[in-house]
């Protein structure tokens, strides 16, 4: 279920590297987990994140989560629209469900984040 | 019993007829006034016309689909809901309570100050830490003004680099919230996979900056930590204080004292352990208890003996004020009540009540529904439902399938480190028939679970409002009632 082009973190985010470019969002697994999402708390375009911290907040009608970056580096972009329809998190995890972009500052981060393969045992644990 | 479904459920505003009164007034003798000036008023503002006895049966109906501990069980775990006896609200409506002002002098009002005192000493002693002040409002406020005297004690001492809280992964969420609000750093400390603190990870984070450590008592997952006193003497020896939610305290009235146990700080939910009404009826209270060195801090007020006169101090270095006049003060009176009506030996069957009560539940449902932790467990036990989910049917399904048998949801989601927790506290006021009942309930929802999985996932059926679209609720509320839908 996990796309296998993608990058994973412990935290449960999920990369997708497109050159210099990494578009972050929660795993399906995650989504799962929280249940329904009602509010994303994210920063603003422009602001620094450095890779597994901080960067915002998810709150289901469960509870509510940090959510971590997985990669560090410069936010050029933050999907407005899961602002206003948060449910796009669990409709579509890996598309439109999608928080951030961000210019990634380091490559060789990439390198501490999983495949999809050792992101499934990683749950499964 | 579906008769709750039939009853005119038209709000009030629906119930309107234009001309309509409640009350018919005399002819005026008055003579008429000029109004203010017209463009001063609303010109359009619809309030309901209704006839008094329309009235009646209106707010009639919305108090018979009140749910509480006077009409059902109630097992919401870490809420302590037990049963409220009557006599504590007779002693609060006396008239020597009830009528006095929180401007009154202490000289006048001697027998409140002289409850407080005694309410003072009883929590003093049932926690074994000297110093109270009844002053804080709620749990959570109990903790704040805790986490503010641990900071002037450090203070105090030249040691302001101290400003980590180090606060458990199981902890309340109040806890990490009370310590950011002080100004504290929140560092999470690991439970092991019997739902201990990791004392290792416990060792390797306390160190010079350490302010405090927070710790639930039996933890969030109802168990006594049997690392206990290693815990307290770690933190000591680094110079940090150790505070006790005392939340569960539940479970140790006359079996241990927190500051026995080398506990500094603590507070008491007065609406769970000493039986005032709290889920919607509150106020709550939380007094905040501390060792005889920490005293000074206190917030203010707090009642004295002087000679035989009843006084209300500001001690020495105290925090200062942390709410208008004097706590929660008819909650104070139902707690005083409680414990005097109780005794030292009640208080102490309390404890053992509620632990047995919890334990039966645990014993009688292990064999349906996984265990966050597989020991005897103290006031509460912390289910799991990941057997259900397996067979496609969540926690959350369970509990409103509860809803339809007449019993309180559990606690559900929490603690969070639990997968699909379900938090069952029954506490010490509930009969074996009424145990038993729900453990039968438990027991007939897991059948269903693999016999009619789509009933529990639809459930409730027979309340008068049924499943609830949260999601929806909490992404587009609907704040305000419309005249015109």
């Amino acid at each position: 279920m996990n796309p296998p082009d993608l990058k994973y973190s412990k935290e449960h985010e999920w990369a997708r590297v497109d050159g210099n470019t990494v578009t972050v969002g929660i795993t399906q697994f995650a989504a799962e987990q929280l249940g329904d999402v009602v509010y994303v708390d994210l920063p603003a375009a422009g602001t620094e994140v450095k890779q597994f911290a901080r960067f915002g907040e998810i709150e289901s009608v469960k509870t509510v989560s940090d959510l971590f970056s997985p990669v560090g580096g410069q936010i050029i972009e933050v999907n407005d629209d899961v602002k206003d329809n948060p449910e796009k998190v669990n409709e579509d995890t890996y598309g439109e469900g999608w928080l951030l972009k961000i210019e990634l500052s380091d490559a060789s981060q990439l390198d501490s984040l999983m495949d999809a393969n050792a992101y499934e045992s990683h749950i499964s644990n | 019993m579906n008769t709750l479904n039939e009853l005119d459920r038209r709000l009030l505003m629906d119930r309107s007829v234009e001309g309509r009164r409640a009350v018919a007034l005399p002819e005026s003798d008055v003579p008429a006034q000029p109004m203010p000036d017209a463009a001063m008023l609303r010109d359009e503002l619809p309030l309901p016309e209704i006839s008094q006895l329309e009235v009646i049966r209106y707010f009639s109906l919305l108090s018979h689909l009140n749910f509480s501990i006077d009409t059902n069980f109630y097992p919401l775990g870490s809420c302590t809901m037990k049963y409220n006896p009557k006599l504590n609200d007779a002693m609060a409506s006396l008239p020597g309570f009830a009528g006095i002002h929180p401007n009154q002098p202490a000289e006048q009002v001697q027998g409140a100050v002289q409850l407080m005192y005694e309410l003072q000493g009883a929590l003093g002693e049932v926690t074994g830490l000297p110093g109270v002040s009844l002053a804080p409002l709620a749990g959570a406020q109990g903790e704040y003004a805790g986490l503010l005297i641990a900071r002037a004690y450090h203070d105090m001492r030249k040691d302001s680099a101290r400003t980590v809280a180090l606060i458990p992964d199981s902890a309340h969420g109040t806890n990490p919230a009370s310590a950011a609000m002080t100004g504290l750093e929140v560092v999470t400390v690991p439970s092991t996979a019997d739902g201990n603190v990791d004392v290792e990870a416990l060792r390797s984070l306390a160190d010079e900056r350490t302010a405090v450590f927070m710790l639930t008592l039996p933890s969030t997952l109802g168990l006594f930590e049997p690392s206990i006193l290693e815990i307290t003497e770690l933190i000591h020896s680094v110079g940090g204080l150790v505070y006790a939610d005392g939340a569960n305290m539940n479970a140790l009235l006359g079996m241990v004292r927190l500051g026995d146990l080398g506990f500094d700080i603590c507070h008491s939910n007065l609406h769970k352990t000493f039986s005032t009404p709290h889920g919607g009826g509150g106020p709550g209270s939380g007094p905040v208890m501390v060792t005889e060195e920490l005293a000074k801090f206190l917030p203010e007020p707090v009642a004295v003996l002087d000679g035989d006169t009843y006084r209300l101090t500001e001690p020495e270095n105290s925090i200062g004020k942390i709410n208008g006049f004097h706590g929660s003060f008819n909650i104070l009176v139902r707690a005083y009540t409680y414990i005097r009506a109780m005794g030292g030996d009640g208080l102490k069957s309390v404890a053992e009540n509620a632990i047995i009560n919890a334990n039966y539940i645990q014993a009688q449902l292990k064999d349906r529904y996984d265990l966050a932790a597989d020991r005897y467990c103290m006031h509460e036990t912390v289910l799991s439902a990941t057997r259900q989910k397996k067979r496609g049917v969540k926690g959350l399904d369970i509990a409103k399938r509860l809803l339809d048998h007449g019993i309180h949801a559990p606690t559900m989601y929490f603690p969070l480190i639990v997968e699909e927790a379900l938090m069952v506290e029954p506490t010490e006021t509930e009969s074996k028939e009424t145990l038993d009942r729900f453990i039968e309930v438990m027991r007939q929802i897991d059948d269903e679970v693999t016999n009619d999985p789509e009933t529990v996932r639809t459930a409730p059926h027979t309340l008068p409002v049924t499943r609830l679209d949260e999601a929806t609720a909490a992404r587009k509320p609907y704040l305000r009632w419309n005249h015109t839908p």
